[in-house]
């Protein structure tokens, strides 16, 4: 029981401090703004442990935060393995051809007005379907490789990478589009210096909607069959063999690697766009009155 | 009308000439074999030939025998009108005409895609309804405890981005061990997969009132109580339906995978079905019952979108 009560504990006094920072000076500061979520995270883990110890939860049902940690370090080289196999070989391969298709297909689209009427409303529809089930076809085609997680990952990608990037380029207003045609300006001189540079905010959107895709889309597809490395794979098999602390450890690469392609994309739009309002209001955050860049801000973050 | 239908036919009309297309260098390979074997003139003539010749040189080489590509019994690509008759046969041919169908049985038979399809609906129904409900509720709590909000809300965001559909198979097998099967614990993981978009998109929605209307209540000297009910709840509205309409698409994925570890219906074990005894109509079939299913459950969601908004006021 003691440890039992001593998670009520942990989370009692977690909660307070939390409370504390929360509505203290500290919550408006960068450091009040990791923390809370720091500590919030650092309790429930604590509570977690002292729970499966206290109520002897057994290890096939849920194993213990430290269980899961010795697991993670036993198994470095395999689960680096299965990272390389799943995130690099498969989801990010597969990222790259989508997204690249897409952009080059929705460049098209919106060039010509008749695919803008036709193929648009049939790539929505399609964002919006289960895509993933087309993984059982895919492995039939492309063996159990990489090649099948891939295409798999370029099928979920596609559509929303679509949708977003021909919104994008229509996002210039018309003021903008006479000015570029005062300068004499082409096609593609306005595609490449208005047009595309406007629709960057929207274009990183569906970058960023499409790290999750391709991740759920390489670890799934390996579910229907794969060699015998990948974090699906992995996932699969240690469940079989009721090696949950594995599972867990094969999940939190996963997670890991998730975050960490959202976050490297975040930092290459924080980098590109830096000129948009949504970007500059961040930076400045504390200082701004709400006013004229806030209100724009909202503006945009409504319209994406 | 007519503008906006013809190119989306158009483009359709497209697509199934390409699948068409498509189908001759894809079973190509198949079709020679069988041609082959009952006697025919093949143009590489030996099996080790046609293994090193591309897909393309094959089909351009042997045109007498490409209508065959269309009708392979297990085509690595089946034709359209293939994956038409399997559905047509597993939901109408096999409820109505069929020995275990509803008709002649009263229970939806086991081999057909209707049942299927409903098991899977059910789960990702159910699981939808719960994620979105507690999803509402801690939308609630975090705009009304600032504690909450800074606990919680960074950790709903990092969730999304990452893949917690890999979570799936480990819950069944969990769930599976304490005792729990069938529907539940594949509405389980519908749930997760629903409850962060509602999250996310809640509480955009509670916070959408800006300064003033809050300000207006206050003067009113309204309780937090009255100011969720008649000003951040009805101003949620709009962000609830985008965020459901992405929670239902994510449950369906969801109830779909959690089907593929324990094979007991469902579209995701027809599919694994499918892909283990290599029938690929069968595969296609399910693919398009998921896809329609999908389309069915979002359209509907729309559907009650624009009614209650239209009700509300709020669109014209």
């Amino acid at each position: 029981m003691i440890p039992l009560s001593l998670a009520l504990v942990v989370w009692a006094a977690g909660w307070a401090l939390n409370a504390r920072l929360a509505n203290g000076p500290l919550s408006n500061t960068r450091l009040g703004q990791m923390a809370v979520p720091a500590i919030f995270g650092l309790t429930v883990l604590v509570m977690w442990e002292l729970v499966v110890r206290g109520l002897n939860v057994p290890q096939v049902i849920l194993p213990a935060p430290s269980a899961i940690g010795a697991a993670f370090g036993a198994n470095v080289n395999v689960l680096w393995a299965d990272f390389v196999q799943t995130i690099l070989k498969g989801g990010l391969s597969g990222y790259v051809m989508g997204c690249g298709a897409a952009l080059c297909i929705a460049v098209l689209v919106d060039r010509f007005d008749f695919l803008r009427r036709g193929l648009l409303p049939v790539g929505s529809f399609m964002a919006a379907l289960p895509i993933v089930g087309t993984a059982p076809i895919l492995v039939m085609w492309y063996g159990f490789g990489w090649q099948s997680k891939a295409a798999v990952v370029v099928l979920m990608v596609f559509f929303p990478m679509l949708v977003n990037t021909v919104a994008g380029l229509g996002d210039t207003s018309a003021m903008q589009r006479d000015l570029m045609r005062t300068y004499g300006a082409g096609y593609w001189q306005t595609l490449w210096k208005l047009r595309l540079p406007a629709a960057l905010p929207f274009i990183f959107n569906g970058l960023k909607i499409s790290t999750t895709l391709a991740l759920i889309g390489a670890i799934v597809a390996e579910f229907f069959g794969s060699p015998t490395v990948g974090l699906g794979f992995r996932i699969s098999t240690s469940v079989g063999q009721l090696a949950l602390d594995v599972v867990w450890a094969a999940i939190l690469v996963a997670a890991l690697a998730g975050s960490a392609f959202y976050g490297v994309v975040t930092l290459a739009e924080r980098g590109l766009t830096f000129w948009h309002p949504s970007q500059r209001a961040q930076k400045t955050n504390g200082t701004m009155r709400p006013g004229k860049t806030n209100r724009r801000q909202r503006q945009i973050s409504k319209e994406v | 009308m007519r503008e906006r239908v013809l190119p989306v036919l158009i483009v359709v009309l497209a697509i199934v000439t390409l699948w068409y297309v498509a189908c001759l260098p894809m079973n190509i390979r198949e079709v020679l074999t069988e041609a082959e074997r009952a006697g025919a003139l093949v143009t590489p003539s030996t099996a080790i030939e046609r293994r090193d010749a591309g897909a393309i040189a094959l089909v351009l080489s042997n045109s007498d025998h490409l209508a065959r590509s269309w009708s392979q019994e297990r085509a690595k690509l089946p034709a359209p009108h293939q994956v038409a008759i399997e559905i047509w046969d597993s939901t109408i041919g096999e409820e109505v005409y069929g020995r275990r169908g509803i008709v002649q049985s009263g229970s939806f038979s086991n081999r057909s895609l209707v049942y299927h399809t409903g098991i899977t609906l059910w789960a990702t129904v159910l699981g939808f309804v719960i994620g979105t409900g507690l999803g509402v509720l801690l939308a609630v709590g975090i705009v009304h405890s600032r504690t909450m909000d800074m606990s919680v809300m960074p950790w709903a965001i990092v969730s999304q981005t990452i893949p917690i559909v890999a979570l799936a198979p480990m819950i069944i097998v969990v769930l599976y061990s304490v005792g729990v099967q069938g529907m539940f614990p594949k509405a389980v993981i519908s749930a997760y997969l629903s409850f962060f978009p509602v999250v996310v998109g809640m509480v955009k929605g509670l916070r959408s009132p800006d300064a003033m209307q809050l300000d207006l209540l206050r003067t009113y000297s309204a309780s937090p109580m009255e100011a969720l009910f008649k000003l951040r709840l009805p101003a949620s509205v709009p962000y609830l339906f985008a965020s459901l309409k992405i929670g239902i698409a994510a449950s369906l994925v969801g109830a779909i995978v959690g089907e593929l570890p324990v094979q007991k219906g469902g579209l995701g074990a027809r599919m694994l079905a499918g892909s283990y005894y290599g029938q690929t109509s069968q595969i296609w079939a399910a693919l398009f019952a998921a896809a329609t299913l999908a389309a069915v459950l979002v359209f509907a969601i729309g559907a009650m979108e624009r009614r209650t908004l239209r009700r509300m006021g709020v669109a014209g």
